[in-house]
């Protein structure tokens, strides 16, 4: 079936030659609540890799700042899901944020001015510095990567990739992927609230916390692999292996006006490696 | 009509064959339900039939798989699927995780099959109808609870119309609402020749839908007959097989000396 035959968002007309003898549900394919929402899978998902990009390609700390601000913190807000956003992507952040402070702050090589000292250690201005460019690096492409995952539903991104010519096995992979973290999150608590039933102490001091981690990581991890395992059957029962095209039912609008920002988008990576190439850069 | 000759199957690595010297004929519009203990054998009769094993899951196949007097060993697992359909006893790994509702998910099957989109509508609305799931067409698939996922599973296949059917265990996380409702789906689709194979522990559902019953016992036939036949024989009950409540209920009555005619009342 060719893209033409296909119902996009804002075109509910029934394409010729292709009537229905029972409609597609109305809500199938339903705009989203915000203007945000509304912007095409690939679009969303263009803004997010680009903005992680800028964020590791400016330098210094207003670059990657301004793009934090105006690439996720503004849009997130206007769609309402500002709050949502910033705790998810401070949590995503704070183990690597964590990390990269400490051992910056307090082992940067080089780094002449002491600001105090704990001990053996002498943490530095430097440090202190160069652990804040990375926090905001790694906080942006955290909050980047959580809008899109937030306002974007996965089987928008896996038909619109698909529809664009994307193998249905990779789509499949990418639709896999957005959905892993969710699904291992539910399999973690399963096994969590089966443990604490059989009496593993999982509340208390972090010590006690970190203690009642492990015996979930096996179990979380083999039954992901197992599932992996018959999902493959499940879908190679329901002919997903089959050479060829698949039908698809509907695909997400992209207007023109998109696919220019998407354009534009794309060649500021080469702009900005260019201007930091020359020398030129934010503080 | 799917034929089983002398099939055997040895998973890689087990060090003695999960069944051996099955043979069975599912004929079309005939529900063949297949019975047996933990490990007797049932699901790998279900993957040799659905074609999975040796297909995804390794393993030594004996014997020949025969749909249509055709040796269906040569066959590309996406070929099978469109006569063969197949359902295993978790449902939450039988769907396919990317799809944002149920009416999708129901449209999975189909729409990998390459089937014009007007038909792929039809049949996922045919298949939700038929399972009493309209209502849930439009939640997210995977925030249903058990019984649920099992009647999307099964509304999945059902929208494939294979002609061939092989169910493991399909009503495990069903109520008897849910059986029933799944046991009417079926008896439909026989009568429209569909050729059914289930293994299931519920013979209650068995002694309703079944034509014949297969017993297994240590991956071998261990009996094989009229479902009325099999099930009410009592030797099936030291093999582990519960035996079906009019079974147990004709048993009493004539214990009790009651007139075994009063049960025809509770049956119909």
């Amino acid at each position: 079936m060719g893209h033409d035959t296909l119902t996009t968002v804002g075109d509910p007309a029934e394409p010729a030659g292709d009537r229905l003898a029972r409609p597609l549900p109305a809500w199938l394919g339903r705009p989203g609540p915000t203007s945000w929402h509304r912007l095409n899978p690939l679009t969303k998902l263009t803004i997010a890799v680009v903005t992680s990009i800028q964020a590791v390609l400016l330098g210094g700390i207003v670059g990657p700042s301004m793009v934090l601000l105006l690439a996720v913190v503004l849009p997130a807000v206007r769609t309402g899901v500002g709050r949502q956003v910033i705790r998810t992507s401070l949590l995503l952040a704070l183990p690597l944020a964590i990390s990269a402070s400490l051992v910056n702050l307090f082992f940067l090589p080089d780094a002449p001015t002491t600001l105090f000292e704990l001990g053996p250690f002498r943490a530095t201005e430097e440090g202190a510095r160069f652990a804040l460019e990375i926090v905001i690096r790694v906080v942006a492409i955290a909050g980047a990567l959580t809008l899109f995952y937030i306002t974007t539903r996965t089987s928008d991104l896996v038909v619109d990739l698909e529809r664009r010519g994307m193998s249905p096995r990779l789509t499949f992979v990418v639709g896999s992927a957005v959905t892993m973290v969710p699904q291992m999150v539910d399999r973690a608590s399963a096994i969590a609230a089966a443990q604490r039933a059989r009496g593993l102490d999982t509340e208390g001091s972090p010590w006690r916390r970190m203690r009642g981690v492990l015996p979930l990581v096996g179990p979380t991890i083999m039954g992901a692999l197992n599932e992996v395992e018959e999902r493959t059957l499940a879908l190679e029962a329901r002919g997903f292996t089959r050479p060829g095209r698949r039908t698809l039912l509907w695909s997400p609008s992209d207007p023109a006006y998109e696919r220019l920002v998407r354009w534009s988008l794309v060649l500021t990576i080469p702009v900005v490696v260019i201007v930091r190439a020359g020398g030129w850069g934010l503080p | 009509m799917i034929h089983l000759e002398g099939v055997g199957y040895r998973y890689a690595g087990a060090p003695r064959p999960s069944v051996l010297g099955l043979d069975l004929e599912l004929r079309d519009g005939e529900v063949v339900g297949v019975v047996g203990a933990a490990e007797a054998g049932k699901t790998t009769l279900c993957l040799l039939v659905a074609g999975l094993a040796p297909r995804a899951i390794r393993g030594e196949l004996r014997g020949t798989v025969r749909i249509d007097d055709e040796d269906v060993g040569p066959w590309p697992m996406h070929r099978l699927a469109e006569v063969v359909g197949s359902m295993s006893q978790d449902p939450s790994r039988q769907l396919s995780g990317v799809n944002g509702s149920v009416f999708e998910e129901v449209c999975f099957g189909p729409m990998n099959l390459g089937m014009p989109r007007a038909e792929i509508v039809d049949r996922a609305w045919w298949a939700l109808d038929a399972l009493r799931i309209t209502d849930l067409a439009e939640r997210d698939p995977a925030r249903l609870s058990g019984g649920q996922m099992q009647l999307v599973a099964l509304a999945g296949l059902l929208a494939i119309r294979p002609r061939h059917l092989v169910l493991d265990e399909p009503t495990a996380q069903l109520d008897p609402a849910g059986t029933r409702l799944v046991g009417d789906a079926l008896q439909r689709l026989a009568s429209d020749g569909a050729s059914i194979l289930i293994a299931e522990q519920k013979t209650d559902l068995l002694a309703r839908i079944a034509d014949r019953v297969v017993v297994l016992d240590e991956g071998r036939i261990a009996m094989e007959g009229l479902t009325d036949t099999v099930l009410a024989d009592p030797s099936i009950e030291t093999l582990g097989i519960p035996l079906p409540l009019m079974v147990v209920l004709r048993r009493a009555v004539a214990d009790a000396g009651i007139d075994a005619r009063v049960l025809d009342v509770v049956e119909t």
